[in-house]
């Protein structure tokens, strides 16, 4: 549980990191909360030569508004984001799964930027990312860019960002007025998701009249589940719900581990989709 | 004065031991520093099985830091064969287990080399540095498939993997009851791999005086007095060269009752450098190498008739136990051997155990070691046979179990329950649970079809406790004795020290130690200091393991302290000019009867021992008394565990709803100690039930290699447990004491796993193997459906 040797700094502004970033190329890390990156490091799974330690930069934190979108900073803990008034007035979707995250001690560490820069299919995050439509600021050497959720899980562990960019910011529309819910099954209270679904709901006249569905744990990267979503379009009762959830597991493609069998994931898909739909539309 | 102080026993006493550990005031071996201190890392296989062609370690030693280095090899002329002390039988296959692999790699994590280096970091980094070339030879995991004529081997030089073959055979035999019985079930059970876990992994120092050739060796060890005997032969330092020490100790559960290849290489280590060194293992380096737990699969068969009445069992073993014997690997299955038939009466008996090697970490004790094995095959198959029956599963216990006039009782497999109350325990239990509406509400669900299924679990179990006669201990062939040792001085201030053999490692010893000396002696609590864990301070013992520390440890405590009293009264008669006849003694003061006001206090007769001015004729100073107790039995603790799940039959995903325990451990020593006993075991055996689980992929590789794989559950997944006590004091000890260590452990498995096929029965699901994941569960379901 030692890492291997790497080279430290710790700037003190985004434009610092980048610079920091930049030198160090193919083989510098960003460390935020260290939840994910130290792990790695102390299992000699990750070799870079660079770590940037990104903990001290204080732009990054905090959540404000910016019109009809909430704007988190990369670095805020997932403690903050949980307890933040404008998250769970706008985005309360992102605030019920973050309270499933891990436990306190790493929802006092870990960061929303971090989880999503990761880019684990098994974190609860990206998958609530992908179902908000949130929009993902990266800053480099040219200025900064903004990445929409769905194009920025490229692969396992792999996001749409160059080795120079920072994750800054997360963008979520506000959505007012839609139920949402965050379904995970694991298996003890501080284990990854085994799948979880995470649905956003907006009805219209006792009707399901749209739906967003992020999946998590379902492939190599978090997925939306694009067909069960068209299916529930016009779901006005549990029975339409379960119908259409049964297309959750489409164009999925879950791994197998010691917790459970791709069929059994695409089963569990089925089963939570209907779950979190019908809690989110109050249908439950 | 009148005897009005409270007796210490019994009383929920705050542990002595909190205040440094919790805060932070502790001394683990990692913890030890000493001057000019090297640091150990070891480069382990990663492969199952293999021949090594070649290794190098020159290149480590190019690397900074990087003091020495040794292959298995460089070794051997220091370092003898790792010991196996129980050669259960005559014809045992007993193979040689180098501390470091020189020719072959029998497991995924057998070490192959050593590094030495300034720091931990620079040992680290030079693992990465030595080459070695692997010839991959066949792994060896299935059990059966392992007793195959054609079977690769394990140990090539030995030509078979069958370690040996261990029966016993009493009452009637098993055959005829077969013949006449009405009802017969088979069942075949799976017990797990399973990783301790323990809070603090392994760690071993060692501060070597190169002049005098003396060691001190630091382990995190729950066997001190084991090692230091065991380690003086495999290193050839003298048994009074070699201090062993166990610090503050975090957790053993077994996995530190043995003496381990890193203990040994420290002390050659230090030997050949003359220098002090260190070792503390990473979790997923443990995980790897520490000894794990059971590993078997058991083939029970049940022999009843119609109404239920039990005529014989059957039980036939493969016990897994790695790839090497370790200090007690082939014993531990056979710890449950006489424990297979629980708390019931029957006529027949018939055991037998086929111990196996195979090329995965070797086996050994886990908090329980044979006996919950043993209660999960009965409380799972009584279940069964309930179904069978139809009738409830408690009835059928009821109409098997020993009733509490027939103590003392001896059980089909030769065994003397000294003393127990099944009934008792039972109707508390069934009392707390609410069993009937519980049942109610299960048809309910039932009858409703509903996706959340109730099941009710049941486990009447006993255990064998107070390890152990030495003379049964040879009948089974174990090497050593089963005693333990016990000293108390009075000091001249009138304070007590206690010396214990026992080696606590979170057991609280030093707490319930002072209460029972405090009892006996009169003297406060506070006035009693307990030293243990080191063999220069406490020359003698057996360690703790198996539920013995209390039973057999914490009575030579009281005879020691009864030696003192007896000592002492012969000084008061003396200085109070009566005779000893005449003394009364209670709350630590001497008084002559009839005359209250001639009177002298222990502390009092302790000071005039010490300036031993004036002593009776032929009395040496001071008082110190010392007891060496080797019990006659063991203790027999008994409880009635129930545990409610739901279980989600989309999901398979198990709750536990509520779960009460009734243990009757005999006299109780200090409550809360005993509660947090209780609490933990039950999360350990819950964790069996549902959860914990070592993996091994078709190669050979731990697949559960982290915490993140190895679920150990936590406080959230647990239930509010509900726990009461019966108290039947055993006969067998002055303190009426049984063992609480395991008792959690081995009653709360097949509780819950029989709350678990409970709650799917009706569906047509009659077993689910553990740990009952939820896609196993999934899948039971499924498979019942269709």
């Amino acid at each position: 549980m030692i890492p291997p040797t790497f080279d430290y700094v710790r700037p003190a502004s985004v434009e610092e990191a980048v610079r920091g970033l930049a030198e160090g190329g193919e083989e510098a890390k960003v460390l935020a909360g260290g939840q994910s990156l130290l792990p790695l490091l102390r299992l000699r799974l990750a070799f870079p030569e660079l770590v940037v330690d990104v903990g001290r930069v204080a732009e990054l934190r905090g959540v404000r508004e910016d019109g009809d979108t909430l704007v988190i900073g990369a670095l805020t803990t997932h403690h903050d984001v949980l307890r933040d008034p404008l998250v769970r007035r706008y985005a309360g979707l992102l605030a019920a799964a973050t309270a499933t995250v891990a436990d306190p001690a790493v929802r006092h560490r870990g960061t929303l930027g971090g989880s999503l820069a990761h880019a684990d299919p098994a974190g609860d995050l990206p998958a609530v990312a992908l179902a908000l439509d949130a929009e993902l600021v990266a800053a480099g050497p040219g200025g900064r860019r903004t990445v929409p959720a769905r194009d920025f899980f490229v692969d396992y562990l792999q996001s749409a960002l160059a080795p120079d960019e920072l994750l800054v910011e997360i963008r979520v529309p506000k959505a007012e007025g839609w139920g949402f819910h965050y379904e995970k099954f694991h298996r003890v209270a501080q284990a990854w998701a085994v799948v979880g679904v995470a649905a956003l709901v907006r009805r219209d006249d006792g009707r399901v009249a749209e739906a967003r569905i992020g999946l998590t744990n379902m492939g190599a990267t978090p997925l939306r589940a694009a067909a069960a979503e068209a299916a529930l379009a016009g779901a006005g009762d549990g029975q339409a719900v379960a119908r259409a959830a049964e297309a959750a597991a489409e164009g999925t493609r879950p791994t197998r581990d010691t917790s459970a069998s791709p069929e059994y994931r695409e089963h569990l898909a089925r089963v939570l989709t209907r779950r979190a739909v019908l809690a989110a539309a109050g249908m439950g | 004065m009148t005897s009005t102080t409270e007796r210490e026993v019994g009383r929920a006493r705050p542990r002595k031991e909190d205040a440094h550990l919790i805060t932070g005031q502790t001394n683990w071996t990692d913890n030890i520093q000493a001057g000019g201190l090297l640091y150990m890392a070891f480069l382990r296989s990663p492969l199952a099985h293999a021949r090594i062609e070649r290794i190098d370690v020159a290149p480590a030693l190019q690397r900074p830091g990087v003091v020495a280095a040794f292959t298995g090899a460089d070794l051997a002329d220091g370092l003898g064969s790792m010991p196996c002390v129980w050669p259960v039988t005559e014809d045992i296959v007993m193979p040689a287990h180098p501390p470091v692999a020189a020719d072959e790699v029998r497991y995924a994590g057998d070490p192959v080399a050593v590094v030495v280096a300034r720091d931990r970091y620079a040992a680290a980094d030079a693992l990465e540095a030595i080459e070695v070339d692997y010839e991959p030879l066949p792994p060896v995991l299935d059990l059966e498939g392992a007793l195959a004529e054609d079977a690769p081997l394990v140990h090539a030089d030995k030509g078979t993997n069958r370690c040996y073959v261990w029966p016993l055979r009493t009452g009637e035999e098993f055959d005829a009851v077969r013949e006449r019985a009405e009802v017969t079930l088979k069942r075949r059970y799976h017990q797990q791999r399973l990783i301790a876990n323990a809070m603090e992994p392994r760690a071993v120092a060692v501060t070597p005086v190169a002049a005098s050739g003396e060691y001190t060796l630091y382990s995190s060890t729950q066997v001190p007095h084991i090692a230091r005997l065991l380690l003086a032969g495999v290193t050839g330092i003298p048994e009074n060269k070699l201090r062993v020490v166990a610090p503050d100790v975090g957790g053993g559960f077994g996995s530190k009752l043995q003496v381990y290849g890193e203990e040994a290489v420290a002390l050659d280590v230090a030997r050949r450098l003359g220098r002090p060194v260190k070792w503390t293992e990473s979790r997923s380096e443990g995980y790897l190498a520490t000894h794990q737990g059971r590993g078997m699969i058991q083939d029970v068969e049940i022999a009843a008739t119609r109404e239920g009445r039990l005529l014989g069992l059957k039980v036939d073993l493969l016990a897994d136990m790695g790839a090497y014997l370790m200090l007690i690997t082939p014993g531990t299955p056979l710890l449950g051997a006489f424990m297979y038939p629980g708390i019931y009466k029957m006529d027949s008996y018939e055991f037998t155990c086929t111990g196996v090697f195979t090329t995965r970490t070797p086996t050994d004790a886990y908090r329980g070691a044979g006996r919950p094995e043993a209660t999960f095959a009965i409380e799972r198959i009584m279940d069964d046979l309930a179904a069978e029956l139809g009738v409830d599963p408690m009835e059928l216990r009821r109409r098997n179990w020993i009733r509490h006039e027939e103590f003392p009782y001896t059980t089909v497999a030769g065994l003397t329950y000294d003393s127990g109350h099944y009934e008792a325990a039972t109707d508390r239990a069934l009392a707390l649970f609410g069993y009937d509406e519980l049942r109610a509400e299960q048809r309910k669900r039932a009858e409703g079809q509903d996706a959340v299924r109730l099941g009710i679990g049941v486990s009447t179990y006993t255990e064998m406790c107070g390890l152990a006669p030495s003379r049964v201990l040879r009948d089974l062939r174990y090497a050593a004795g089963g005693w333990e040792a016990a000293s108390i001085r009075m000091l001249p201030t009138g304070k007590v020290e206690v010396v214990t053999g026992t080696s606590p490692h979170g057991q609280g010893h030093v707490t319930s130690w002072s209460q029972i000396a405090a009892d006996v002696l009169g003297v406060p609590f506070e006035d009693v200091e307990v030293v243990h864990g080191d063999t220069r301070a406490a020359p003698q013992g057996m360690d703790t393991y198996g539920s013995r520390s209390l039973v057999v440890g914490g009575s030579a405590v009281h005879h020691a302290a009864v030696k003192v009293v007896e000592k002492a009264r012969k000084v008061a008669a003396h200085l109070l000019e009566a005779s000893e006849q005449d003394l009364d003694f209670a709350d630590g003061v001497f008084s002559v009867k009839g005359s209250p006001e001639a009177r002298r206090t222990i502390q009092e007769v302790a000071f005039a021992t010490f300036t031993s001015h004036d002593l009776p004729e032929g009395l040496e100073p001071t008082i110190n008394a010392e007891h060496l107790l080797d019990p006659d039995t063991f203790s027999y603790p008994h409880g009635t565990h129930l545990c409610a799940v739901e279980v989600d039959t989309e999901t398979g995903q198990v709750r536990i709803r509520s779960y009460v325990c009734v243990d009757d451990v005999g006299r109780v020593v200090n409550p809360m100690i005993v509660e947090g006993q209780v609490h933990g075991g039950l999360a350990q055996g819950i964790a069996q039930a549902l959860y914990e689980e070592a993996v091994y992929d078709d190669e050979g590789n731990l697949v559960s290699g982290t915490m993140a794989d190895y679920l150990v559950p936590s406080a959230a997944d647990l239930p509010d447990f509900v726990t009461d006590r019966t108290q039947t004091p055993a006969t067998s000890n002055p303190l009426g004491v049984k063992g609480v260590g395991e008792a959690g452990t081995i009653a709360s498995t097949p509780a819950v796993v029989n709350a678990v096929v409970d709650a799917l029965r009706p569906l047509g699901v009659g077993d689910v193997r553990m740990p009952c994941t939820p896609e196993r569960i999934w899948q039971a379901v499924r498979e019942a459906r269709s």
